[in-house]
């Protein structure tokens, strides 16, 4: 039972990092000299009466307080506004979130799956050779910027002509039956995906391969040897255990790397994601999509973090709150 | 100086992460001597002369003999049927490059005149070592200009970010009780907002109409605004543990303020983890400033630096008629990846865990 009590403080206590961040963002958008309806306005498409419902549903006209309870209650009631194009906030961040998350499962499940095998085989083997290519190999992915990554995997992709270049469907989607779309969601998600998991499956491997070798040093793992039994077996039922703790609370900052790192990959790749939506609502100065897209972000790295910590307390029932 | 002596030691010990240090006094050399190393004045700008493809160097003739580096003028010409413009070898006439030679006019340091340069291109010859962009800037010149924004910017960022989140989680540790609580509950939402995001944001909410130096202050200040939190975190960790200790409570009983046991007594002991700390970060630095620019939102042109340079990398066309354009990404890649190497190697010198 614990551990429902768990999770129920700790959805209880990401409240107020809400409420903080949704106060950070507010301000920070709201104090800058950008009229927020500037774009409305000058879109001739938009007719009089949006503007005023605009005006009257952000509060423009009332102190900058009542302008923050206003939005706070009409964001979780779920009317975000319109954006710049007429369209509703709320439909088209509902697409962009599954694109973004679809990527990030992707790119999760792809690098641990690498990840911890080749970080396990660099601890049990340390300072072997394959340890120290893994080293220098771990070392240029993490160096390389992702954006100029993803520049020269658009370059492969043009030049070998194996991979789609950019988008999430080809033009010909809406013809195909279920197993065709299916596979042609992995032929667009491939190269994202190696890119993003090339990165983040760096610092995985690095960090399993730290832990690892701090366990097989330590007594325990030496008595469990000391008893006779095999090298596989003391690695997987003893060491493993306890080293893979601390990367289960590196879930959530993959996510939160993820959703950041994924932006630019997303705007070279022009994949249709969160990150670069939120970018082209930056750059079109569109103040409720980048408030709302901002939002949901942060919702979303903290729901990570609530993941993570979950699991790290059903795998180890030390953790309390 | 004991502990320097035995740092460099270690450090020349292991072949790989000395060559990055190397690698990294001799990109910041080149970017401290970026004038005498430059062909062209960090403004030069030749609209004429745009996408020029890089000039060619030859040191063996049409005779199988060796000769000084020479190259040859490009001719350029425009198809009327295919509408572009093209870039043709003239063959007819030699420049012999120049080096140590005279070239613009500069500020040695910043202290006094000079107009000697590495490589100097000779009279009427359109040298462009690597290439021109879409505004006639040669490339290979502003590469060292770029530099001197994309190298420094990380460690003027870490000014401001460091001592914010020393005294944050200094002060948040040392309190205790409700202070940390609410202390650690804002650091913790900063934390909670993609960095990225937040950068971009920032970067977009500021006005247009400033000067470069102004807007590469701001750009600092944003940078600065990202890190500041986890480190916050890490250090407040540091004082829970060291206020405990016997000679705190010593200095407590003598009666010294609280302000000056958190900055003269506890702060100074985690310095450790903030050395280590400046090098693991200043890269993850570059590559925000880098990406940030590369958007358009960061360096402004007419300024350079290596991500506003590979901001045309963006379109198709360039990244496949024009690769030379991609040279600043290699340079951040290197740069990255030396304060990669140099940073695990200071962490493994400066943790007693791993000597054997």
């Amino acid at each position: 039972m614990s551990t429902w009590v768990y999770i129920f403080k700790r959805i209880l206590s990401s409240i107020p990092i809400l409420f903080i961040v949704s106060l950070i963002s507010f301000f920070l958008i709201r104090l800058s000299p950008v009229d927020p309806l500037a774009q409305l306005k000058m879109n001739p498409a938009i007719s009089k009466e949006t503007i005023e419902k605009e005006t009257k549903r952000l509060g423009l006209d009332k102190p900058i307080i009542v302008q923050y309870m206003l939005w706070a209650k009409n964001f979780i009631v779920g009317n975000m506004g319109y954006c710049t194009d007429n369209t509703k906030v709320s439909t088209k961040i509902k697409s962009r979130i599954l694109n973004t998350l679809l990527l990030s499962i992707c790119v999760i499940f792809v690098s641990w799956i690498i990840a911890l095998p080749l970080g396990i085989i660099a601890a049990v083997y340390y300072d072997s050779l394959f340890d120290k290519i893994l080293t220098v190999l771990t070392s240029v992915g993490m160096a390389i910027p992702s954006f100029f990554f993803a520049i020269l995997m658009l370059l492969f992709a043009q030049k070998t002509g194996w991979f789609p270049i950019g988008g999430l469907q080809s033009v010909n989607f809406p013809e195909m039956n279920l197993i065709q779309k299916i596979l042609d969601i992995i032929h667009h998600l491939a190269l994202p995906v190696f890119v993003l998991s090339t990165i983040s499956l760096s610092s995985i491997m690095r960090q399993m391969r730290a832990n690892l070798l701090d366990i097989l040093n330590q007594e325990y793992v030496k008595f469990a040897y000391a008893k006779g039994l095999t090298k596989f077996k003391v690695i997987t039922k003893h060491a493993l255990r306890n080293a893979i703790n601390p990367i289960i609370t590196m879930l959530g900052f993959e996510f939160a790397g993820l959703l950041s790192g994924a932006a630019l990959t997303e705007y070279v790749f022009q994949y249709p994601g969160l990150g670069k939506l939120i970018l082209e609502a930056v750059l079109a100065s569109d103040i409720n999509l980048v408030m709302a897209s901002l939002m949901i972000g942060a919702f979303m790295l903290i729901l990570g973090n609530l993941i993570a910590d979950i699991l790290l307390k059903i795998t180890d029932p030390r953790v309390r709150v | 100086m004991k502990p320097y002596k035995d740092f460099f030691y270690k450090l020349k010990k292991d072949k790989i992460p000395f060559s990055a240090f190397i690698v990294l006094v001799i990109l910041y050399c080149l970017i401290l001597f970026a004038d005498f190393f430059a062909v062209y004045p960090s403004n030069y700008s030749n609209r004429n002369l745009a996408y020029q493809p890089p000039s060619n160097l030859y040191i063996i003739d049409k005779n199988n003999r060796l000769k000084f580096p020479y190259t040859y003028n490009y001719i350029k010409t425009f198809d009327k049927d295919s509408l572009e413009i093209e870039y043709k070898q003239d063959r007819s006439k030699k420049y012999k490059l120049k080096f140590f030679a005279k070239g613009y006019e500069y500020k040695f340091l910043g202290l006094f005149k000079c107009n000697l340069h590495l490589i100097s291109k000779p009279e009427d010859c359109n040298l462009f070592l690597l290439g021109t962009d879409i505004n006639g800037h040669d490339v290979y010149s502003r590469l060292f200009f770029g530099g001197q924004i994309s190298l420094t910017i990380g460690f003027l960022a870490l000014l401001i970010s460091i001592p914010i989140g020393a005294i944050y989680g200094g002060i948040s540790g040392y309190l205790g009780g409700r202070v940390d609580k609410i202390l650690m509950r804002t650091a913790e939402a900063v934390m909670s907002v993609p960095s990225f995001y937040l950068l971009i944001i920032l970067a977009s909410i500021l006005p247009s109409n400033m000067t470069s130096k102004q807007r590469f202050a701001l750009i600092t200040a944003i940078l600065a605004l990202i890190g500041w939190a986890g480190f916050a975190r890490v250090i407040r960790g540091m004082v829970l543990s060291i206020k405990n200790m016997e000679y705190i409570k010593a200095i407590e009983t003598i009666g010294a303020s609280r302000r000056r046991i958190i900055i003269k007594h506890i702060l100074p002991q985690t310095s450790s983890y903030v050395i280590i700390a400046i090098t693991l970060s200043v890269p993850s630095y570059i590559l925000a400033e880098s990406g940030l620019s590369f958007l358009g939102l960061g360096i402004q042109l007419p300024d350079a630096s290596w991500g506003n340079m590979l901001k045309e990398a963006q379109e198709f066309a360039n990244i496949l008629y024009r690769p030379w354009l991609l040279t600043p990404g290699f340079l951040i890649f290197i740069a990255v990846l030396s304060f990669n190497v140099l940073g695990d190697k200071i962490r493994d010198i400066s943790d007693p865990k791993t000597i054997k």
